[in-house]
């Protein structure tokens, strides 16, 4: 880790577009990447005299989720109006949660693959329900011409994760966003794609300064339009960088300057202020009369919670006791989502040896999904079909090293392990076959003999070449541990 | 608590209202008016009363994720001050 | 005597037995409404041709043996504040001069339904915000019983015309007794439904949790026959309350037994006018001879009700309010002059909230934006405690006082004004003595119960005067029966105003 003259401060605010089929508060569809405005009607207009009407669905996709991040929820939520003006919110409000959102106080734990931070649990403020709004196509030369609104996101549920400012460099709050948007894949809650925008993330940065007397605290800044993962990190780090140089010039500290907006600019990697509204933020949040509050019983939270499933956590943790297979392995098997590991477990019950199935699964199987940029659920090889394969290595019919050939011929042609294995010809050999090349081989080379038994093992390893060339199939273990046998019962 | 003219200015601002001298000072007195007479709640103590958002108490008025149809491109931008075949259009957000 | 003089009831009984036709009753309305509207101004748009047709199709229905709405071949006038498709809804705002929605009110579609005639849009306070019909941006409405006078409102339009005979049924809107005054000032009957009895979807919101949709007519059996259409659980508005309709002009006609009554001392204190409050006494006389037993209640935040009322209503309205910006519908300003105002003044502000600033101060009235810049105010960061959610704990208090009433009482009874129908241009320019015009009833829609207005006297200048019952939530029925008790007792209801 490099170090540096500060400690870096961050919370996220994640925006999480739930799967629904129809809007938070009417029954457009939600379908991303339709033509603009085709997918509206008076609720999301914000036409004179609409009503709003919740979806059942995402309000309990939100609890589903605020429960996998270990969130309690109350049995009482209630919805209100953020006032704001902005040509991509139709109604002049948002309607959102203030001061009783749907869920409070969780966490979510994180830790580093490569050893970039200690194992750490980021604590979760709140997570509510709110209502996304449309898109604003601005000019390119800004002031010249009009900017252009489109509709058909307006009002597409959200669930708002915000975190306690517990993250404390920018890897971590990259590896709290992968971590986060695999447990949504796990839930099945959202599509979490963050080029479409159903996975967005503001992060809330300043930085912690020793000082003489204490801790000196810069000024909080807002990054928005960080896109991706990459971005999450870079603009972070990029930010604590600027605060300090800040810092450096002007001395300012927190509660000095108003809390400041910058947007993230991939292109030109920096993050750039954005302009300060007219007045101070004033939401004037307050109940939204048109909607009842929700109430939930304890049976529902329940049902929910049965719903939810195992986590990525709890199944990292399994794969290691139960399945014996290393960290990185289950890590990078649960890391992949929840297909991939539907597969290692079929994959392990049909071949009956957990760590071979682990090593295919996160080598070779995970290799082929790259190259071919596919998920497992497109995988063309059944994981009873691999298991055959891996019963044959296991039986010694089929040696480890041909396995990957094997394999490349079964995705091809679709055949089985076995019909493969008799077709490229590279059957096992026989024992006693074996044992005669072997003796005859150690007869013919008198000098390799010598130079083992004068404690050059690797001599050996000349009779191996030879093998290969009477018999292709053999495997040069089993010929290199034969010889040897013969040679010292000389 | 006396409401001032400039009070009311930033009031404006954030209604998006806009108001010349005279309206101004004319807005001013009534909303001072106004604002004087509703301060007689001040009068209730009301520490223990659980505020009242909604006229009745009713809960869980939910519907299923069901998309139904609803208006073409042409309903929605047909009201629209400014659109083209696509979109809405309003004026850009910042100046020049 | 004309159709036009009968009741509703005896209109759709002549048209039921084919003694007139739906044509024809809508044809003589229109010829009345033609007569006599110049000098009322009771409607923003007469819709002839689009009636003519309707009427023509109920006859034809009628005629083939098809199955009939409740409401078959009446005509009716809707307050210009219920969305309807391919129409003009203008809510008495130059905001919305030229909006056509794109869908029809919950009680639009159910007056098709019923297979009523609409004959026109009335006019009204712009967003329902006012007390006379005088910030209509459209023109003013007269009192048909005094045309120098003023209607009341917010349903100006919506009582006047039924007053003249220009309709025998109409709809209007009641956030703080903008259904119940006017008709009292013009002498027909006015019902606010509980919150939540009828469905809101398709009002153009002025307050969402006062807003109530409701009948107008001539007399109680109208009326109900009316409220039985509107009534109604519908899923597209959550607060709608799913709870079976009784059948109101079934049941209208049955007197209550043992009916006992609450009076509130408030309702006489000081400022009521003396011919008002004698024709109150007189009527809860009436009710007393018919067997109710009268008790005095104890109501002590009654007198909270207006101050809390102008809290509520505006903070929602300054939210509700927000949407007409000129970005997606509705009145945009010039572009070219905001981009010259901008050049002049040298502000920093940008075109886009110039255009809303400069929209919204042009497209709403005086009274629109006074209440929009109360709302905010009140909502604000470091007021919103002192106001808004003070209010919403008095506004407890008031429905407190409201189930502690109805816990000795079945119906409250009391004037609805303290005052007759003034004259027009009297309180314009002070808003607060004309808010509280509202003062008897902004307190039911605080509470969300439900009151009726009904005639029960002239002053001697031959003013109406009108008689105020309330009800708890969903006891529409029992408010009804009682007010038909009354009409059945007097013949108040039957006055006309010496119009033309
Ligand atoms: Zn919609």
């Amino acid at each position: 880790m490099n170090e540096t003259p500060y400690e870096i401060v961050i919370g996220l605010e994640v925006h999480v577009q739930l799967k629904t089929n129809t809007k938070l508060f009417c029954r457009c569809s939600t379908k991303f990447g339709n033509p603009p405005n085709t997918q509206t009607c008076p609720v999301c207009l914000g036409l004179p005299g609409a009503l709003p009407v919740m979806n059942k669905k995402a309000y309990f996709l939100g609890m589903k989720t605020a429960l996998a991040l270990n969130c309690s929820i109350p049995k009482f939520t209630k919805w209100d109006r953020k006032n704001y003006f902005y040509p991509d919110l139709p109604k002049g409000y948002q309607t959102s949660q203030f001061d009783l959102p749907m869920s409070e106080e969780g966490y979510l734990d994180i830790k580093s693959t490569n050893d970039e931070f200690e194992p750490r649990r980021v604590r979760i403020i709140r997570a509510h329900l709110e209502e996304d709004a449309g898109k604003s196509i601005h000019d390119e030369a800004a002031g010249k011409g009009d900017s252009r609104i489109d509709l058909n996101r307006t009002g597409t549920p959200l669930l708002e994760i915000v975190s306690y400012p517990d993250m404390r460099n920018a890897a971590e709050a990259k590896t709290y966003m992968q971590e986060l948007r695999l447990l949504l894949t796990y839930l099945d809650v959202s599509d979490c794609n963050m080029q479409e925008g159903s996975l967005r993330c503001d992060a809330n940065v300043n930085l912690h300064i020793p000082a003489d007397n204490g801790v000196i605290a810069t000024p909080i800044v807002e990054i928005k339009n960080m896109n991706s993962f990459r971005s999450v990190e870079r603009g972070i780090a990029y930010e604590a960088k600027r605060q300090y140089n800040v810092w450096q010039e002007t001395g300012k500290v927190l509660g000095e300057l108003p809390k400041q907006t910058r947007g993230w600019d991939d292109s030109a990697q920096v993050t750039r202020a954005q302009r300060e509204k007219e007045e101070s933020a004033d939401y004037r949040y307050f109940p939204c009369p048109d909607l009842v509050p929700v109430i939930v019983t304890d049976q529902q939270i329940e049902e929910v919670g049965r719903d939810i499933g195992e986590l990525p956590a709890a199944l990292r943790e399994r794969l290691e006791t139960e399945f014996g297979l290393t960290t990185y392995t289950s890590d990078v098997i649960v890391n992949q989502g929840r297909g991939l590991v539907d597969y290692f477990l079929e994959l392990a019950e049909a071949s009956g040896d957990n760590k071979l199935a682990g090593n295919w699964v996160q080598g070779e199987v995970l290799r082929i999904l790259n190259e071919q940029e596919i998920s497992i659920d497109t995988f063309k090889l059944s994981a009873a079909q691999l298991a055959e394969m891996l019963k044959l290595i296991q039986s010694g019919d089929l040696d480890s090293s041909k396995a990957k050939d094997v394999l490349a011929v079964m995705l091809d042609s679709g055949k089985s392990a076995a019909e493969i294995v008799k077709e490229l010809g590279i059957e096992k050999v026989d024992e006693g076959d074996l044992e005669d090349l072997c003796k005859m081989l150690v007869e013919r080379n008198p000098r390799v003999v010598d130079d083992v038994r004068g404690g050059n093992e690797k001599a050996v390893g000349a009779l191996i070449g030879q093998a290969k060339k009477e018999n292709p199939n053999v495997n040069p273990g089993q010929v290199r541990q034969i010889c040897l046998n013969i040679i010292n019962d000389i | 608590m006396s409401l001032t003219r400039q009070d009311v200015e930033k009031v404006a601002l954030l209604a998006k209202l806009k108001f010349d001298d005279d309206q101004l000072d004319r807005m001013t007195d009534h909303m001072i008016q106004i604002v004087e007479y509703v301060e007689k709640l001040s009068e209730l103590n009301t520490q223990d009363v659980e505020p009242m958002a909604h006229a009745l108490d009713i809960y869980n008025a939910l519907a299923e994720d069901e998309p139904r149809p609803g208006l073409t491109r042409e309903a929605a931008l047909g009201n629209a001050p400014k659109s083209d075949e696509e979109y809405f259009r309003v004026p850009a957000v910042l100046g020049e | 005597m004309s159709i036009i003089n009968k009741t509703a009831t005896e209109q759709l009984a002549l048209l039921q037995s084919r003694e007139i036709t739906s044509v024809a009753l809508t044809q003589a309305y229109l010829d009345r409404i033609n007569q006599v509207d110049p000098a009322v101004g009771a409607f923003l748009r007469v819709e002839s041709d689009t009636a003519l047709t309707q009427a023509a199709e109920v006859d034809r229905k009628r005629e083939a043996g098809e199955s009939l709405g409740k409401l078959a071949g009446l005509p009716i006038a809707i307050k210009d504040i219920l969305c309807t498709q391919n129409t003009p809804t203008t809510c008495g705002s130059k905001m919305l001069e030229n909006f056509v929605p794109p869908y029809n009110a919950t009680v639009v579609e159910k007056l098709f339904s019923a297979d009523a005639v609409i004959l026109g849009r009335t006019n009204m306070d712009e967003f329902a915000m006012g007390s006379s019909t005088e910030n209509s941006a459209y023109h003013p409405t007269q009192n048909p019983w005094d045309t120098s006078r003023i209607p009341g409102g917010s349903s100006g339009g919506a009582a006047a015309c039924i007053a003249a005979d220009m309709a025998p049924l109409s709809i209007g809107t009641d956030t703080g007794g903008s259904i119940r005054q006017p008709a009292a000032l013009c002498g027909c009957v006015g019902l606010k439904p509980t919150y939540g009895r009828v469905s809101r979807y398709g009002l153009i919101a002025f307050a969402s949790s006062l807003d109530q949709i409701g009948p107008l007519a001539r007399t109680v059996e109208d009326t109900a026959l009316l409220m039985e259409v509107l009534a109604g659980h519908d899923s597209l508005d959550s607060t709608s309350v799913d709870t079976p309709v009784p059948p109101y002009s079934e049941t209208v006609h049955q007197p209550l037994q043992n009916l006992r009554l609450g009076v509130v001392e408030q309702h006489f204190g000081k400022g009521i006018d003396p011919e008002i409050e004698g024709a109150v006494k007189q009527a809860i006389a009436t009710y007393q001879s018919l067997g109710a037993t009268i008790k005095n209640l104890e109501m002590p935040h009654a007198d909270y009700g207006i101050a809390t009322y102008y809290i509520i209503a505006p903070c929602e309205a300054s939210s509700n309010l927000a949407r007409y910006d000129g970005a997606h519908y509705g009145y945009r300003a010039d572009q070219a002059e905001v981009a010259a105002e901008l050049a002049e003044d040298g502000s920093d502000e940008g075109p886009l909230v110039r255009m809303y600033r400069k929209t919204r101060s042009e497209g709403f009235g005086s009274e629109v934006q006074r209440r929009i810049m109360l709302g905010t105010y009140a909502l604000s960061e470091g007021y919103y405690d002192a106001f808004y959610l003070k209010a919403l704990k008095v506004r407890r208090l008031i429905r407190q006082d409201y189930d502690n009433a109805f816990e000795q009482v079945d119906l409250i009874i009391g004037p609805v004004t303290a005052n007759p129908a003034f004259v027009k241009g009297e309180k314009t320019s002070d808003p607060m003595t004309m808010y509280l015009e509202d003062l008897y009833t902004v307190t039911a829609n605080l509470a969300g119960v439900a009151g009726i207005s009904l005639p029960c006297g002239l002053t001697k200048n031959g003013l109406p005067i009108g008689l105020q019952l309330q009800a708890a939530a969903f006891q529409e029925e029992k408010l009804l029966r009682a007010a038909q008790m009354f009409q059945h007792a007097t013949d108040f209801h039957l006055r006309r105003p010496e119009l033309l």
